[in-house]
């Protein structure tokens, strides 16, 4: 038996396994007490995972005898590539899962015999499934990701913690968990985009707390004075969202036995609060954060500084100064003051100056270099989703508006909209900085196949614009029969009739999904191909350093 | 109801637009100082000098 030069436990790794211990006994109590069987599920997961991670956090102590891992290498930093990996294999499998469902839930619609009869796979529950699990599990994993990646790079400095990085990207994953069973099973607290529950809701405001103190430790110990403007963008995102959490999940439980919470608010104040957590949701974690991708990844890519980094600098203030006003406009006559849904409406304008800005700024960083467009998929990929971004971008403000949306609110149009800035922005972007991130993390050449990359690219853009211009088509029909009177004042059409017309357009839409979903599949299979087969990086190459050898 | 849309929209009119324009210009103001050019300039090349 080798000498025991085993140093004692450290302070955090003590402290995640005891605060995990507590909450495995915590998680025990409550699903053996419990009268609720989605809570003894789910209390039962929790238990279960906070015993592996216990386990993990002592395994790893006695293997590695308590050893610090060190902060850098022959002078170069030992950046924290595990927890990134990680995310990166996260949000491709999650990506795929909720694209699958999406368009599960697409031909619900056309063909509605797919709800099965079963209140586990009714269009109501797998629908919030299918949101949360593209924003939250497919976009969060890559923001969590690529913020841990970008900020080491940028800062030039291992990220700080051994336990804290791996917590916050498993913690993150296992609220993934929990809220996306609960929606099969009926716990929802049934506002859009914060459906989960006031458990999930607080697991998450702990591991969003833990994800921001990781972020600040590692600009705390940045060895790069001034502190690249994506890491702004990025540190914008993680704090207003857990302000927005938090604000818009002021729950009080029916019994800590319950899956059933009641929020301190009530009525107009409540759906104030809801959609002012809604659009900031789009706001700060689908825009600042993927704009955090953008000017980080682009720049990379095409292997030039960003077009303008002034206009940058602009962007960022004129953007989280502007977008936080923007929510009433989700609530026009409804019975929200008409001044507040005013103001809801004239941000939204505003805000298509920094919006475009930002794309701008992003676009511009290819002059010069536009050629590269025709030889590299993965940048014409990124530059494409900043096009859909102002188009979408575009479309909102316009929408926005009381008189559009007296025509557009409750209609597919809105459906369409959505998915252009989602599919089209946050999708391809992710999907560039995935395709850029996977070699590099892999410590490879280049990815496994450039020829797939561009089957993706065209397959899931012919689905993009099958699908909004479906709901283009589907939405302002909708919008127009819902208002059409005969010569006597009555209504033209049944809503029934409404829902009739649009079968076609449910049907192309769902083409458009599948066109989506099959991109994704090439695309899972070619990052899964270069991790495992791609041509290794030079031997003495530091790790992720793909790059080094152009600058 | 209307004293209070006139209120609100009186303060948003008067001091929110000078509240943004205010800060607008600090922006603007930090962004084309001449001696932070040098700054910025330095900053676009972050993401290149990596290791």
């Amino acid at each position: 038996m080798a000498k025991s030069n085993a140093k004692l436990i450290s302070l955090e790794e003590g402290g995640f396994a005891i605060f995990l211990v507590l909450l495995a006994f915590v998680c025990l109590i409550v699903a053996g007490k419990t009268f609720d069987q989605v809570m003894a599920f789910h209390a039962g997961i929790g238990a279960l995972f906070a015993a592996i991670s216990v386990f993990l956090i002592f395994k790893n102590y006695f293997d590695d005898g308590g050893e610090a891992i060190p902060a850098e290498i022959d002078g170069k930093p030992n950046y924290n590539l595990g927890p990134i990996k990680f995310g990166s294999i996260a949000a491709m499998f999650w990506g795929v899962a909720g694209f699958v469902v999406g368009l599960v839930i697409a031909l619900q619609l056309a063909y509605p015999a797919l709800n099965f009869d079963l209140p586990w796979t009714n269009f109501g529950r797998v629908r919030p499934l299918h949101t949360s699990a593209v924003i939250f599990a497919f976009g969060g994993n890559v923001l969590l990701a690529t913020s841990m990646y970008v900020v080491q790079r940028t800062c030039r400095v291992r990220m700080p913690g051994k336990i804290l990085p791996w917590f916050v990207i498993l913690g993150y994953n296992a609220f993934i968990v929990i809220a996306g069973t609960g929606y099969l099973l009926g716990a929802t607290q049934g506002k859009e985009y914060a459906e989960p529950e006031w458990y999930a809701d607080l697991w998450l405001t702990i591991v969003w707390v833990m994800y921001l103190l990781l972020f600040l430790g590692t600009l705390w110990k940045r060895k790069e004075p001034h502190i690249y403007v994506a890491n702004w963008f990025y540190l914008a995102f993680i704090v207003t969202i857990a302000m927005l959490h938090i604000t818009n999940n002021l729950t009080i439980p029916v019994s800590i036995y319950s899956t059933k919470s009641y929020i301190v608010w009530a009525g107009v104040q409540d759906a104030m609060v809801q959609w002012w957590y809604g659009h900031n949701a789009v706001g700060f974690f689908l825009t600042a954060g993927f704009l955090a991708i953008m000017y980080y990844f682009i720049p990379k890519r095409a292997e030039r500084p960003v077009y303008s980094y002034r206009l940058s600098i602009v962007h960022f203030w004129a953007l989280i100064f502007l977008y936080i006003w923007a929510g009433p406009h989700h609530l026009h006559y409804t019975a929200l003051p008409q001044w507040a849904s005013t103001l809801g409406a004239t941000f939204s304008i505003i805000l298509w100056m920094p919006s475009w800005g930002g794309m701008i700024n992003g676009l511009m960083t290819l002059s010069g270099a536009w050629d590269k467009l025709r030889t590299d998929p993965v940048l014409r990929m990124m530059v494409v989703s900043l096009a859909f971004y102002g188009m979408s971008t575009f479309e909102g403000p316009l929408m926005s508006l009381r008189s559009v949306n007296s025509l557009s609110h409750y209609t597919d149009w809105t459906i369409g909209h959505v998915h252009s800035g989602a599919l089209g922005w946050v999708g391809y972007i992710s999907f560039g900085a995935l395709y850029c991130l996977v070699p590099w993390l892999w410590n490879k050449r280049s990815l496994y196949s450039l020829k797939l990359v561009d089957w993706h690219f065209w397959l899931s853009t012919i689905g993009i614009v099958l699908y909004i211009t479906s709901m283009w088509v589907s939405g302002i029909m909708q919008g127009l029969m819902w208002r059409a009177y005969d010569a006597l004042g009555f209504l033209e059409y049944s809503f029934v009739e409404t829902v009739e017309a649009m079968h076609a357009f449910y049907v192309i839409r769902a083409l458009g999904g599948a066109l989506f979903v099959l991109g994704a599949l090439i695309m899972a299979y070619n990052l899964w191909m270069t991790i495992r087969h791609g041509e290794a990086e030079e031997a003495d190459a530091t790790p992720a350093g793909s790059l080094a050898a152009a600058e | 109801m209307n004293e209070t849309y006139s209120a609100v929209a009186g303060f948003a009119q008067t001091w929110g637009l000078l509240y943004f324009m205010i800060l607008f210009g600090i922006v603007l103001a930090y962004v084309f100082w001449p001696k932070n050019r040098e700054k910025f300039d330095d900053a676009a090349q972050i993401p290149f000098r990596e290791d």
